[in-house]
């Protein structure tokens, strides 16, 4: 238990690890969703301390990767226009489109900001009423409810020169989508904490039963992740299948209400592309009817993209945790967060760059190259 | 940019017809909209993420959190200039984060 000492709490840690030790008496395959749990996992070593039968498969819980290539291309379409203003979260620069980034555009003479908030978005609309400002909207459950309530704010306040480039994508027809695949292994999943501060746990009790598989609602903190490890497990030794909320502190089971009203107002459920994995039904949110005029697709029409993904980038198998990052050929040689071929290798949550930023000396790629560690 | 980080409400002000407030993320400061939280009260704590508060937190688990978070470099990646990172990863100039929005600092 080489990591143990670095826990906040190493005695709890241990308490935790030796009750999952005692629990296994067969091979599990959990998924956890979020990949703020992912990077907390190859961090501090918790693959490593699991007993050898739990495998920990990474899922598609980063909003930055699984943003599809096309509307990337939209984005960096709309934010050259000499008379755009575009706005988007930090981690959005340097997500590859077919051939360049937002950074790039940027250097290119495009007008990009980084805003921390959507509300920034809307302030600097309101400073430059002579410019049109776009916000990049993507992200799960989490970002949502945030997004949603700028564009009411644009309508209410009526600021005619913001709209949203919207690309809103939703976890549970994720892991139905996942379930659902002839490939799947998973056996129980992680659910992302955050995004059931929102949305509370109502969505899964369904899925849990169609699939007989348990769904422990988990935060990201390394302790967070052990105990949902260990309840998660207890359900499969006991050969149960609920949903079960091991972040009490963070999740209430209504979610927040005020918030979930909200996203029904301003956006509608649609079918969405994932990048590297394709149209999963019901996925999605685009502005409803009522904000449509705040949609930035069509006051800029920008169809007919061609996309180009690099053959090699294999995140899309990455995404579904089919493949661990250090297996695809690219990793660490033609692919690394300074030359990345994939959104998974750039976001900070993603599990390329999880891998590349904290992966163990011992890790090799499969053609046997040791790959060093970079921080 | 998933990432939601706890805070504690310092003050709370009406703007445009919005309830506002200033949290303190352990020490960065920032404009955070309570619309989604309505009843929070000066000093409590919620989990925010990109300036909505989203929901409550105790007091213990929010700054167990936090030191988390400033250990692991998270609050810098969260609140600092995202530019410069990416242009170092570009191997170009930044472009001095000029309109980055700055943090209230009060
Ligand atoms: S290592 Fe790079 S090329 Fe390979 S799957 Fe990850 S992002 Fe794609």
């Amino acid at each position: 238990m080489k990591y143990i000492d670095e826990f906040q709490d190493p005695e709890l840690a241990r308490r935790l690890l030796d009750d999952i030790h005692a629990t296994v008496t067969r091979p599990w395959a959990l998924m956890e969703v979020c990949g703020g749990q992912t990077h907390s996992i190859i961090r501090h070593g918790i693959d490593q301390l699991l007993p050898e039968e739990v495998e920990l498969i990474h899922g598609p819980g980063c909003p930055v990767c699984v943003t599809p290539l096309e509307v990337i291309d939209k984005a960096l379409e709309i934010a050259s226009r000499p008379e755009v203003i575009f706005c988007s979260f930090g981690d959005m620069l340097r997500v590859p489109g077919t051939g360049r980034d937002l950074f790039q555009v940027r250097g290119e003479g495009g007008d990009v900001r980084v805003v921390y908030s959507p509300l920034d978005a809307l302030r600097i609309a309101q400073q430059n009423p002579d410019r049109d400002v776009v916000f990049f909207g993507i992200g799960f459950e989490t970002t949502a409810p945030p997004n949603a309530m700028t564009v009411h704010q644009a309508r209410r306040l009526g600021i005619p020169n913001f709209s949203m480039l919207v690309s809103h994508v939703r976890v549970p027809p994720a892991i139905e989508a996942i379930m659902a695949s002839p490939s799947c292994r998973v056996q129980g999943f992680l659910a992302a904490g955050h995004v059931c501060s929102v949305m509370g746990v109502g969505e899964y009790p369904d899925l849990a039963e169609r699939f007989r598989v348990p769904i422990v609602v988990t935060g990201f903190e390394p302790l967070d992740i052990l105990e949902g490890v260990r309840r998660t497990v207890r359900q499969l030794e006991r050969g149960e299948h609920t949903v079960d909320n091991a972040y009490a502190r963070a999740v209430r089971p209504e979610g927040n209400p005020a918030a979930k009203a909200m996203l029904e107002d301003v956006f509608e459920i649609t079918d969405r592309a994932w990048r590297g994995i394709g149209v999963i039904p019901d996925s999605g949110w685009r502005l409803s009817a009522k904000y449509r005029d705040y949609d930035a697709e069509r006051r800029f029409s920008v169809d007919g993209i061609q996309t180009r993904e690099p053959a090699e980038c294999r995140s899309g198998e990455v995404l579904q945790g089919l493949l661990k990052p250090h297996e695809c050929e690219a990793f660490g040689t033609l692919c690394t967060p300074r030359t990345p071929l994939g959104a998974t290798m750039v976001s900070s949550e993603g599990a390329c760059a999880a891998y590349y930023l904290y992966r163990r000396l011992d890790l090799t790629t499969p053609a046997g190259r040791e790959v060093s560690p970079v921080v | 940019m998933c990432l939601a980080v706890p805070g504690r409400v310092l003050d709370i002000e009406e703007r445009d017809g919005t309830r506002m407030a200033t949290v303190d993320f352990g020490g960065v400061v920032k404009e955070v909209c309570l619309e989604y939280l309505p009843d929070l009260q000066v000093g409590e704590y919620a989990i925010v993420h990109v300036g909505f508060a989203l929901q409550r937190l105790d007091e213990e688990s929010a700054k167990r959190t936090l030191e988390l978070f400033a250990e692991l470099g998270l609050l810098q990646e969260e609140f600092g200039d995202p530019w410069e990172p990416a242009a170092e990863a570009d191997g170009t100039t930044p472009f001095a984060g000029e309109d980055f929005i700055p943090e209230v600092r009060k």
